[in-house]
């Protein structure tokens, strides 16, 4: 009566994949951004500026996909800020990316108040992707999403094959590891790094817009829960590579989802296990990751959080 | 540059000030704080208690009030509490467990305060704690899940291992079983009050394992919603939840908490407040169960009126003998009753719970 093993492990899968979205878009993201040479910490804030944005337009004008556009465009619009702040004026990166998360949670918590307790009427619909969703085991998990979730998987592919396959993708690496000498070769140090920065904050604000379209579809207050400091986290597990950072999200969710069923089936874990929840996990990720950054030298840019300046030459 | 960072950490300093708001202010009136876990219209947990705010504020003309939302548990609590008693407010409602020590600490330095620490356990002369017995609502909305599951299997997504959560898993499962005895209530740890991400996935888990009914012990309605999308039922927690799932919600075990703020107040202003342990069940009104779904049929919901009516008039008690626990051991007696003082440090399942509690 009770579904077998086989169809549990679908379905969980499947969610794993939703849930992974949420922090996929802005790994993604990150790692442009940081390619780049721009630190930004604000994910979490603008994140949740892209959540509230989404659902407040899904609410309004019960356009759901219209709604996931504005929530990218808020968490761009919102990144500019850090991008004046560490580029334009060269602040500290760092401290610039702090209050922007802070200012995120702040603004969120004052313009949200009218849409607290509200439903959406529609959430996002199945689209079930004929012939691949056809592949046994991996067809149901992968494609009887939803359009974002497809987005997301196109975006990895676009963004590796921009960053390691085109001149865009050199000029933005050469900006991250040397902007000197990017500069001298003919880039425009200012402009990449404005544009991948926006880059970041718009798939911020799709992770955001995405959680409160479909996977928890009302506003809270600090809704996104910290999901932003696990995708900074999740950007030094990925190398700054785009298809590792898929893995990266959908792992976390994974080990987040066993741990689930684990515990509901009243399974008596060491107490040790139990309690390592996947923040835990992350954490060693993030060492093993580092180690192996450190090892083979790849992956980080060099000039991470260092401001340029052109006239110091 | 220099101008810059120092704009920079103004502006971080007024965001922070911008998230503990709400501070009023009048004279020859009795300051009161509330003090939040989560947001003031959390939809759960702190509405409740806020709501429990506007009532007392409402009833009582000599009572003036200010709150602090989504205080983080520990140190930060601490300071908010000690800016309360430096700015005169006479009584400090602090309304999270983990409230407990920061308002333990501070009714220490400041013995002219009085302070109600909400589901926790330590006094002082001038700390009081108090609770409600919500496990007596709990125990009924046992009953309407145990009657109304087809799988037998029922889920619940749970915030915190402490005795509190225990004890609602466990009078959840003795009212489950009372009318069920093929019926498992499966239990999630989430350790977090409020996460809804994370309450959407416990529920989806229970459903993939074939649950039909989610009961949620958080904040947020999150896990009813899964279950409303999927076709099942759900019970709510805090408040009546059946707004945000009317398809799926059974029923809601539902905090009144202004009864107790108003008997506090005036127990203040009459100079007959004393510190105490304040753990009062449905009797009271403080808890209550909220209005039944439509879908509940009459045969359940006289079932579970006349338990109600007898736990109301003091003639039912859930956690009375014979209890079992989970390898089905007896470990309560027929017709004893386990203790008040074992009920507030409960740290084990009845028979029928799945699930294990982290030591």
């Amino acid at each position: 009566m009770r579904p077998d093993a086989y169809a549990i492990t679908i379905i969980l899968l499947a969610a794993t994949v939703e849930s992974g979205t949420i922090l996929l878009f802005p790994i993604i993201g990150e790692i442009l951004t940081e390619r780049s040479g721009i630190l930004n910490l604000g994910i979490e804030g603008m994140m949740i500026i892209g959540a509230l944005v989404g659902f407040a337009t899904a609410f309004i004008t019960g356009q759901i996909y219209w709604a996931f556009f504005m929530g990218m465009l808020a968490g761009g619009l919102a990144s500019l800020i850090h991008a004046f702040i560490s580029i334009t004026l060269r602040g500290n990166q760092v401290v610039s990316g702090l209050a922007l998360s802070i200012f995120g949670l702040g603004v969120t918590n004052f313009y949200g108040q009218e849409f607290v307790n509200l439903q959406l009427a529609h959430t996002v619909p199945q689209v079930i992707i004929p012939g691949l969703s056809q592949i046994p085991f991996f067809g149901s998990i992968l494609f009887k999403q939803d359009y974002m979730v497809y987005l997301s998987y196109i975006l990895v592919i676009i963004t590796w094959f921009i960053l390691f396959k085109t001149k865009t993708g050199i000029q933005l690496r050469a900006v991250g590891q040397n902007a000197q000498a990017a500069d001298a070769m003919g880039v425009n140090v200012y402009k990449v790094r404005y544009f991948w920065t926006f880059f970041g904050g718009l798939m911020a604000g799709a992770g955001g817009a995405y959680l409160t379209l479909n996977c928890a579809p009302f506003w809270l207050d600090g809704i996104t829960a910290g999901r932003g400091w696990v995708a900074i986290a999740l950007v030094i597990f990925a190398r700054w590579n785009p298809p590792y950072a898929l893995i990266g999200a959908y792992l976390f969710g994974a080990i987040n989802a066993l741990q689930f069923q684990l515990q509901s089936m009243g399974t008596t874990i060491p107490s040790a296990l139990l309690s390592m929840q996947p923040y835990f996990l992350t954490f060693i990720l993030i060492i093993v990751a580092t180690l192996l950054v450190k090892a083979k030298h790849i992956g980080v840019p060099k000039e991470l959080g260092i401001p340029y300046a052109r006239e110091e030459k | 540059m220099k101008n810059l960072k120092v704009l920079v950490v103004i502006l971080m300093l007024v965001m922070l000030v911008s998230i503990f708001v709400g501070v009023g202010q009048a004279e020859e009136k009795i300051k009161v704080a509330f003090i939040y876990v989560g947001p003031h219209n959390d939809g759960g947990w702190s509405q409740a208690h806020d709501e429990g705010r506007i009532y007392l504020e409402e009833k009582l003309p000599y009572v003036e009030t200010a709150y602090s939302e989504t205080v983080p548990e520990g140190a930060p609590c601490e300071k908010v509490i000690r800016d309360y008693c430096n700015q005169g407010y006479k009584v400090i409602f602090t309304t999270s467990f983990g409230f407990m020590d920061p308002t333990f600490n501070a009714a220490k330095d400041y013995p002219d305060v009085i302070f109600e620490h909400c589901s926790g356990y330590k006094t002082l002369d001038n700390l009081g704690n108090y609770f409600g017995r919500i496990y007596q609502a709990d125990y009924l909305s046992g009953l309407v899940a145990g009657m109304m599951t087809k799988s037998n299997y029922i889920g619940f997504v749970a915030p915190f291992p402490i005795p509190e959560v225990v004890r609602e898993i466990d009078s959840f499962a003795i009212g489950m079983r009372e009318v069920n005895p093929d019926a498992e209530v499966h239990v999630i740890w989430l350790n977090s009050w409020l996460d809804p991400v994370q309450e959407a996935n416990a529920a989806q888990t229970f459903l993939a394992n074939g649950a039909d009914i989610i009961a949620s012990g958080m904040d947020t309605p999150a896990s009813l919603q899964v279950a409303e999308k999927a076709g099942k039922y759900g019970i709510g927690y805090d408040k009546d939840m059946a707004a945000a799932a009317p398809k799926a919600c059974l029923t809601s075990r539902i905090w009144h908490w202004g009864l107790y703020y108003v008997q506090v107040l005036e127990a203040v202003h009459n100079g007959t407040w004393k510190a105490g342990s304040y753990w009062k069940g449905m009797e009271t009104g403080l808890v209550e169960l909220a209005p039944y779904g439509p879908m509940v049929p009459q045969d359940v919901r006289d079932y579970v009126d006349k338990r109600k009516q007898e736990i109301i008039e003091g003639k039912f008690e859930c956690f009375t003998g014979p209890l079992y626990d989970q390898d089905g051991k007896l470990a309560v007696k027929e017709g004893e009753e386990i203790p008040d003082a074992d009920k507030l440090s409960l740290q084990w399942f009845v028979e029928g719970v799945i699930g294990t509690i982290p030591k």
